[in-house]
């Protein structure tokens, strides 16, 4: 087989007997469509957070491939870095950062998500919990005066709050308009900012079947109802649905991260209850939680239940009845 | 004299109650996010593991069968609470932090395990060895969790400033989830060298 690297342990597969389908997806393939698809993301916020976020990018890659290459030659496996996913592990990582991360968070960072997220747990295929989002979480854990409070405002070298945080009242401001917020022209890390660029790239894997529409459908949807219903101050109904889907890292989430092959179920209707979830959760954090934005915590919080929702959700084998006693 | 040996390093190394039982866990996670706290842990569990395996050792004999179990919860509870009010004597600030966590050696593991399987069976001197191998075995795995998570997390060790100011403390590593890390590469780092693995 031409995919060297679709399964980790390819000596230790079986030829079944015919047919021998062929699919032109390969893990090299898919993780270069996911780097394609948020090309329009790194323009935009180049574009907008100067070159100091080009850079940060890429230290993040950098980082996390060196690595890669590090841990699995010191476990003696065939090394695997052209195959993409570190690419975009260090990539969704340093869009999570804000521009004005020193270049050793990023480091940081990138190092354990390669080395203790996916490499302990035996390489890609067998993290069970996104390991860009993990590095967040750690990272926002260990030096949280880097990853919280004012973020970078675009086009300018001075801070402030970030669209979310002005929504929630925990920090004063003047909220974008919606123009600005999809376009980008918000504070925020580096990668969630503009919406438009986030939904080009994440149709883009729309179409090329990369990513199944489900999740982000379900994700998006569920935020857009809940917030709807309960995002009001003046009661039920009287919430900005647009506003919640436009701000915050929602629309990086559900496109980038919450598709995740690993770390997602694999049935259809999982991938649903899977995006409601997430959904649900973020709503929770948003509206009544402590921090302003809960994507990372619901993508992550999901992550755990995925093998619960495949089993819930495993198709029925055709032939096979349940015999019952 | 060889026996008396084996028994003691048994604790320390092959049978260290934190890195190779993996039992009594609650404490090593919770008070090493400083050197001092686990060094007073452990003195208090080798107090309490070593006494109780003392009196445990010599009323062997006369313990009935049937009721061993509150016998022990007894004794145990007697010298866990000489320990908690020492403790509170001796270093206030300490017990403040450790907090429930002194009290709570009443119902810890190791000293349950080692009261049931070793001290309730062999003799007083054994018993005694058995109890300062295992407590001081505890000890040192707290004190290396602590060394890790202290240096990283504070970038100190018992207190004194190690690292640089330029050094940037990552705060998660005296937070849970920076004991749960450490804690997993320590005990696959220990398997490893003692060769250890999934394999064999």
């Amino acid at each position: 087989m031409a995919d060297k690297n679709f399964l980790p342990n390819q000596g230790e597969l079986l030829v079944s007997s015919s047919p021998h389908i062929r699919a032109k997806e390969t893990v090299d393939w898919l993780m270069w469509q996911v780097v394609i698809a948020l090309l329009p993301a790194v323009v935009i916020s180049v574009y907008f957070f100067g070159f100091r976020s080009l850079f940060i990018m890429m230290v993040g890659v950098a980082s996390a491939v060196i690595t890669e290459a590090i841990v699995q030659k010191a476990l003696g496996k065939a090394i695997t870095i052209s195959d993409g996913s570190a690419v975009v592990t260090g990539l969704l990582l340093a869009f999570n950062v804000p521009a004005t991360a020193p270049w050793w968070l990023v480091v940081i960072g990138s190092v354990f998500a390669i080395a203790v997220v996916k490499q302990t747990f035996g390489g890609l295929g067998y993290n069970f919990i996104n390991p860009a989002l993990t590095a967040r979480a750690f990272l926002l854990a260990a030096w949280p005066q880097y990853l919280a409070g004012n973020f970078p405002l675009p086009l300018d070298s001075i801070t402030g709050a970030t669209p979310l945080a002005i929504l929630k009242g925990t920090a004063a401001g003047t909220l974008p308009s919606y123009m600005d917020l999809f376009l980008g022209n918000v504070g925020g890390v580096l990668g969630e900012t503009s919406a438009l660029a986030l939904l080009v790239g994440g149709l883009y894997l729309i179409w090329q079947k990369v990513i199944d529409w489900r999740t982000p459908a379900a994700f998006i949807g569920t935020v857009a109802v809940l917030t709807w219903v309960f995002g009001g101050r003046g009661g039920l109904f009287t919430g900005d649905p647009l506003y919640h889907i436009l701000a915050g890292g929602l629309m990086l989430g559900a496109f980038f991260m919450a598709t995740d092959y690993v770390t997602s179920p694999v049935t259809p209707k999982g991938r649903l209850i899977f995006g409601v979830g997430c959904g649900v959760i973020t709503v929770l954090i948003r509206l009544w939680g402590g921090y302003p934005e809960g994507v990372s915590y619901s993508i992550l919080l999901m992550n755990l239940l995925v093998p619960f929702i495949e089993r819930w959700t495993a198709p029925r084998v055709y032939g096979v009845q349940t015999v019952r006693a | 004299m060889k026996k008396l040996w084996d028994t003691f390093f048994n604790g320390i190394i092959n049978e260290n109650p934190t890195l190779r039982l993996v039992i009594g866990m609650c404490a090593p996670l919770a008070v090493t996010t400083a050197v001092a706290n686990g060094f007073w842990m452990g003195i208090a569990v080798i107090f309490v593991l070593t006494a109780s395996n003392i009196l445990i050792s010599a009323l062997r004999k006369i313990i009935p069968e049937q009721i061993r179990i509150p016998i022990f919860v007894v004794i145990i509870a007697t010298f866990t609470t000489v320990a908690d009010l020492s403790l509170k004597a001796i270093q206030p600030d300490i017990h403040a932090k450790l907090g429930v966590f002194v009290p709570l050696i009443v119902v810890n593991c190791i000293i349950f395990a080692r009261a049931e399987a070793f001290a309730s069976k062999n003799n007083v001197l054994l018993s005694t060895v058995d109890g300062l191998g295992m407590g001081l075995g505890f000890t040192l795995a707290l004190i290396v969790l602590a060394t890790i998570r202290e240096l990283l997390g504070n970038g100190s060790w018992w207190g004194i400033k190690l690292l640089p100011a330029s050094f940037e403390p990552a705060i998660v590593m005296i937070l849970p989830p920076g004991a749960f890390v450490t804690l997993g590469y320590l005990l696959g780092g220990l398997n490893l060298l003692t060769g250890k693995t999934g394999e064999n």
